[in-house]
């Protein structure tokens, strides 16, 4: 089996400043992702969980290509795309193949366009569609996402939230990707509306081949949705493995803290510890230790003076501790 | 596309409706264009021909505003003035917009050097007295009507370099910026096609607020000599002639193009509220 996507340690740093003139220190950076390799199958769900300032957000960037890599490399299809450049990337042949559904459908839609433009938009740039050819797959979009023709022409603020969020992927799947990158799709609807936005997702996976990244902080959809998850911690992967797998028997203590603050309806408590405190800076860490250290309710002495790195285990899952397994 | 310019009209219609003072506005502005548009056309008499025996006349049936000093009929001046007045600022302002609007774009989107260069241009404008820099920037290229428009140009691109690049700046990293990206759109066109479209509403109300100033403007490099040479009619200079008489009684040479000015200058102040209701689309119901 070949994977769809590959990344291959792929770190993105950003410059805090510029460097002052005549200065011989060079600025600090952040290390927003950091030697992330992972891969992605055809049709398959990979789920993509961890806090906020995790970098996942920086790795979806990364992944739709709207960021250049600082090291590593993305290959999308066997083809590397992460040495075109980003601003390049908007003309590229693989532009069409990965596409993504964005947090806030409201935002992520240019109030001055109707949905029908907005559909319309990556069709008529990437596909070169026009007249009565664009129109029938800007409708046949719609009709797939559950959206109405007749509120097509409508302005964004006109619409409700559900709505916007099936203009949002229908947008997304009008040029037929094969990748599809969701970032948190549900986070900004109601809980009523998230139910059967998460089912057209689920169909439409089925119906068009596809394959996703689904960013989340509802671990719970995460569990029902993905065939695989992987945990994000300060940057790095911590954890990655079958989702089923990695939510009955996880490996990393971090991954363990984030499954046991999942609220329960029978109230019960699990005796994993909580955790307490806010990550390590992500500003030039030290990288000779574990990203975890100091936070970690199970840490050792080696875990300060040497970085774990992903090993393997049984079932095809990957953990970065010292004391795993 | 015509279901979409039909309920532009609609709309309008329902703005120009919901609001009387818009309604006035927009009637005021369509007889200064009318006076621009049909000028000598509707003037009574020939706004340069001058009769000694007629001189100094208060207003009559025959003439409505009176005669100046040299027998000229003021109204028929005040009606060929629009278009000198109206063109320089019409021509100053889309100038400006071309120019400011998209250096303030460009500004608030990469940032940077390009924001760093707009930025110091608009300060360096600013520093100076703006009417004195226009006098100077007239003075030194010589009184033409294109230098004029220059001048009133060149004194209102910080305010449009920076309302361009403040509301750009608060859409760069809006999420229909990314969209287009995944769209395939390139810098270029984003900007354009995408960010512009957004901020033109309170660009449009910019023009039509500056559009005043700029009238003012022009008027006011008539009037201290530097603008549009006599005998042309035009208001700074018809106020600037008429300066002299109010001394003596004779109020009426000042007062109408004066007045026509001011009413003039109110009119597009006015109207830039109600062009903003129309352009807006989120003022749509």
């Amino acid at each position: 089996m070949t994977a769809l996507l590959e990344l291959i340690g792929v770190s993105k740093r950003f410059p805090l400043g510029r460097r002052r003139m005549f200065s011989k220190v060079p600025p600090a950076h952040v290390h927003a992702v950091d030697d992330v390799s992972l891969g992605v199958a055809p049709g398959e769900t990979v789920g993509l969980v961890g806090e906020s300032g995790c970098g996942k957000s920086t790795l979806v960037r990364l992944i739709t290509r709207l960021l250049d890599v600082t090291d590593g490399t993305i290959s999308f299809d066997r083809r590397e795309i992460s040495d075109v450049p980003a601003k390049l990337f908007a003309r590229d042949v693989d532009r069409t193949h990965i596409q993504m559904v964005f947090q806030d459908a409201g935002e992520s839609i240019n109030p001055r366009f109707t949905a029908t433009d907005a559909i319309a938009d990556p069709l008529r740039r990437l596909l070169r569609l026009k007249g009565a050819a664009l129109q029938s797959r800007v409708e046949e979009a719609a009709l797939q996402c559950g959206l109405p023709l007749e509120l097509l022409g409508r302005f964004p603020h006109q619409l409700s939230g559900g709505q916007r969020a099936r203009v949002g992927i229908a947008r997304a799947i009008g040029t037929r990707p094969r990748l599809l990158v969701l970032d948190e799709p549900t986070a900004a609807l109601d809980v009523s509306v998230q139910v059967t936005v998460l089912k057209l997702l689920q169909q439409l996976k089925v119906e068009l081949g596809l394959s996703y990244i689904f960013v989340s902080h509802d671990l719970n959809v995460v569990r029902l949705l993905c065939d695989r998850v992987v945990v994000m911690y300060l940057g790095r992967i911590v954890e990655q493995g079958p989702a089923q797998a990695v939510f009955d028997a996880p490996l990393h203590p971090y991954t363990r803290s984030l499954i046991a603050a999942v609220p329960r309806l029978d109230g019960a408590r699990s005796d994993v510890p909580r955790l307490t405190g806010e990550p390590r800076s992500p500003v030039d860490p030290d990288p000779n230790a574990c990203r975890f250290h100091g936070r970690c309710p199970v840490g050792e002495d080696r875990c300060g003076t040497a970085m774990p790195a992903l090993r393997e285990f049984a079932g095809e899952r990957f953990a970065a501790c010292h004391l795993a397994g | 596309m015509s279901a979409a310019q039909t309920s532009t009209f609609a709309h309008a219609r329902y703005v120009l409706g919901e609001n009387p003072v818009t309604l006035i506005a927009a009637l005021l502005f369509a007889g200064y264009a009318a006076m621009a548009v049909l000028g000598p056309a509707i003037a009574p008499y020939d706004p340069l021909a001058s009769d000694t025996m007629r001189a100094l006349q208060a207003p009559t049936w025959a003439h409505v505003f009176g005669t100046d000093q040299l027998g000229r009929d003021i109204l028929s001046r005040v009606i060929v003035a629009a278009r000198v007045d109206l063109g320089i600022a019409l021509a100053s302002v889309v100038l400006v917009f071309a120019a400011g609007g998209l250096a303030g774009l460009a500004a608030g989107f990469f940032g940077g050097w390009v924001d760093a260069v707009v930025g110091r241009i608009a300060d360096t404008i600013m520093a100076f007295p703006l009417f004195v820099l226009a006098m100077g920037i007239v003075a030194a290229l010589g009184n033409t009507i294109p230098n004029i428009v220059l001048a009133t140009a060149i004194i209102n691109f910080p305010l449009y370099a920076r309302v361009a690049r403040a509301e750009t700046m608060t859409r760069r990293e809006a999420g229909f910026v990314d969209a287009a990206r995944l769209s395939g759109h390139r810098d270029g066109a984003l900007l354009v096609l995408q960010v512009l479209p957004n901020i033109m509403p309170i660009m449009v109300v910019q023009m039509s607020l500056t559009m005043g100033y700029a009238i003012l403007n022009a008027a006011g490099l008539s009037f201290i000599g530097l603008g549009v040479r006599p005998p042309t009619a035009e208001w700074g200079i018809m106020v600037a002639e008429g300066a002299g008489f109010i001394v003596s009684g004779e109020w009426w040479i000042a007062l109408f193009p004066g007045a026509t000015l001011m009413l003039a200058v109110f009119c597009f102040n006015l109207l830039g509220d109600g062009l903003r209701d129309i352009a807006d689309p989120r003022r749509r119901t």
